[in-house]
């Protein structure tokens, strides 16, 4: 068990997995996404009371959820980083946070964009919709921090700390606004959730919902493999690996793109 | 042993808050300033100064606090005692809580000393002043203790201050949620225990678990 | 297939405009995440490139 967890925290034996599962992967992001779209846009049914404004749920929804576990996910790099000092979850850590503000940007955009056919406005200060908008605030925190400090590993550090504080203010935070919501705004603006939705319209929401991790996945290894090209400089593995003389392949793209 | 450590701590932030006046007075006329601008902005009518009394003025001791956060850790780590005191054997983490405090002490109870007027200028009804005061007293402490932990992860860097802000901020929500909300309640003359319990709540957190990530965030800031 | 024809489909019942918009949106900001780690590799790896070239270089005229 332990030995799997030291190797799996090495970075070359990540770059050399992950490099095989890359294509797979992304083949399964595209296919899940593929299927998802079009499932969701032309197959599901429309909703009786909203048309066929419900259909961005399958993209919102979606967003939404892979926004919170993004946080979560960084939070326990940054565990993982302030406890066992590992420099892959370093750069775990620093990979998830910009992808994780896209797509918390693109939950508040969308419901927006949903909200306004529905309730008539752009944007409401209900519960879920604030809670969102502090999310990405802590997320700017912390892209903002981690490029403040010049220092690889201090800024890893000093992010993973911020992310573990913010992931323990999330609870706190979710249930004040919560609670200021039912003081303020008595509950009018509420999803006409059904308590069974057929199949044919849950199906593509799952669907959508794995293809918005796998690409996730694909975008935090693809990124993740280029921190290691960056900061495993000094290694004799990434220098063969990088080395114009020892590839032929990798010789003629630097002739072409290089200089 | 530590006890002496800890007391000329204290002895020295009151002796620089007294050498420096200007630490402690601009974060004050600050607030009193940000307060002035509301009135001027949106409307002196006194019945709608009222509504919006006691939140504008959480708003402004916030935003003063801020201020005044950014030298929280900022001149120990220019001078170098900073350094002394991380490697020095007391514990840290009583160090940090004790400095958190005396700053607290030193900046923010002026400000709190000072909201009764604004209060008063901003048409407060008489009801909501022991709310006021009391959320004043029960939030801004865990305002400055999860504050220390921005101001001790900035404490090396060139932008800090604003950068201080934005990390923050959003964790500060809320404590500001239930303060305003406490106030409200109490200018309608309705209870408000249940927001001070879940300020003293939030209050009891800080204190057992901001000093020890303030003092990791120090060591890390150190180590830059 | 829920919709009868292609313009019905585009039409969304008059709810075009938002749902494409919000498609969109998604499409573009996921595509421009994909992207956005392709072109940074190719730059990465020519930084390293030019660096170990001029590290052997030093190396060769010492």
């Amino acid at each position: 068990m332990w030995t799997w967890y030291h190797k799996l925290s090495s970075p070359k034996w990540f770059y050399q997995l992950s490099g095989q599962w890359l294509p797979w992967i992304a083949c399964a992001a595209v296919l899940f996404l593929g299927t998802g779209l079009v499932m969701a846009l032309a197959y599901a049914p429309a909703d009786y009371q909203q048309g066929n404004s419900f259909r961005i749920m399958y993209i919102h929804v979606p967003s939404a959820i892979l926004a919170q576990s993004c946080y979560m996910m960084m939070a326990v790099a940054g565990g993982i980083v302030l406890i066992w000092r590992i420099k892959l979850a370093e750069m775990v850590l620093k990979c998830i946070a910009p992808f994780g503000a896209s797509i918390t940007f693109l939950a508040l955009v969308t419901g927006g964009i949903w909200g306004y056919p529905t309730w008539g406005t752009w944007w409401v200060w209900d519960a879920r919709g604030t809670s969102m908008l502090i999310l990405l605030f802590l997320y700017f925190g912390v892209i903002a921090l981690q490029s403040a400090i010049n220092n690889t590993s201090g800024a890893a550090r000093a992010c993973a700390l911020l992310s573990l504080v913010g992931l323990v203010n999330i609870p706190i935070i979710k249930y004040s606004v919560e609670w200021w919501n039912t003081l303020h705004q008595p509950a009018t603006f509420k999803l006409t959730e059904k308590p069974s939705m057929p199949m044919e319209m849950w199906l593509p929401l799952l669907i959508m919902v794995v293809a918005f991790y796998l690409v996730f996945t694909v975008v935090l290894i693809m990124r993740v493999r280029n921190e290691i090209l960056e900061r495993e400089y000094k290694t004799n593995w990434v220098r063969k690996l990088i080395d114009p003389s020892a590839d032929r392949s990798i010789k003629s793209s630097v002739k072409n793109g290089g200089e | 042993m530590y006890w002496y450590s800890i007391k000329s701590m204290i002895s020295r932030e009151l002796l620089i808050a007294v050498r420096y006046p200007a630490e402690v007075l601009n974060p004050l006329v600050f607030f009193l300033m940000v307060v002035t601008l509301f009135p001027l902005g949106i409307s002196p009518e006194p019945q709608f100064l009222a509504q919006i009394a006691g939140p504008v003025i959480w708003i402004a001791a916030l935003l003063a606090m801020m201020l005044s956060l950014d030298s929280l850790f900022k001149n120990d780590f220019d001078d170098g005692s900073l350094e002394q005191l991380l490697i020095s054997p007391s514990p840290i983490v009583m160090l940090v809580l004790v400095k958190v405090i005396t700053h607290w002490f030193t900046t923010v109870f002026p400000i709190i000393l000072l909201a009764p007027l604004l209060a008063m200028m901003m048409q407060l009804p008489d009801e909501g002043y022991r709310a006021l005061i009391l959320t004043l007293l029960l939030g801004t402490p865990v305002i400055s203790m999860i504050g220390g932990i921005g101001a001790a992860l900035t404490v090396g860097l060139h932008r800090g201050g604003v950068l201080l802000s934005l990390i923050v901020l959003p964790l500060f929500i809320p404590i500001l949620v239930f303060s305003a909300s406490a106030i409200e309640a109490a200018n309608m003359i309705m209870q408000y225990d249940g927001q001070l319990a879940m300020l003293a709540a939030m209050l009891v957190l800080a204190l057992v678990t901001t000093p020890f990530a303030t003092a990791f965030a120090l060591k890390i800031s150190i180590n830059n | 297939m829920y919709f009868d024809s292609f313009e019905a489909f585009l039409a969304m019942g008059k709810h075009g405009v938002y749902v494409w918009s919000a498609y969109g949106l998604a499409i573009v900001l996921l595509s421009v995440n994909v992207i956005a780690p392709l072109l940074n590799k190719r730059k990465v790896v020519a930084k390293q490139q030019a660096r170990l070239r001029r590290e052997q270089q030093k190396r060769a005229s010492n």
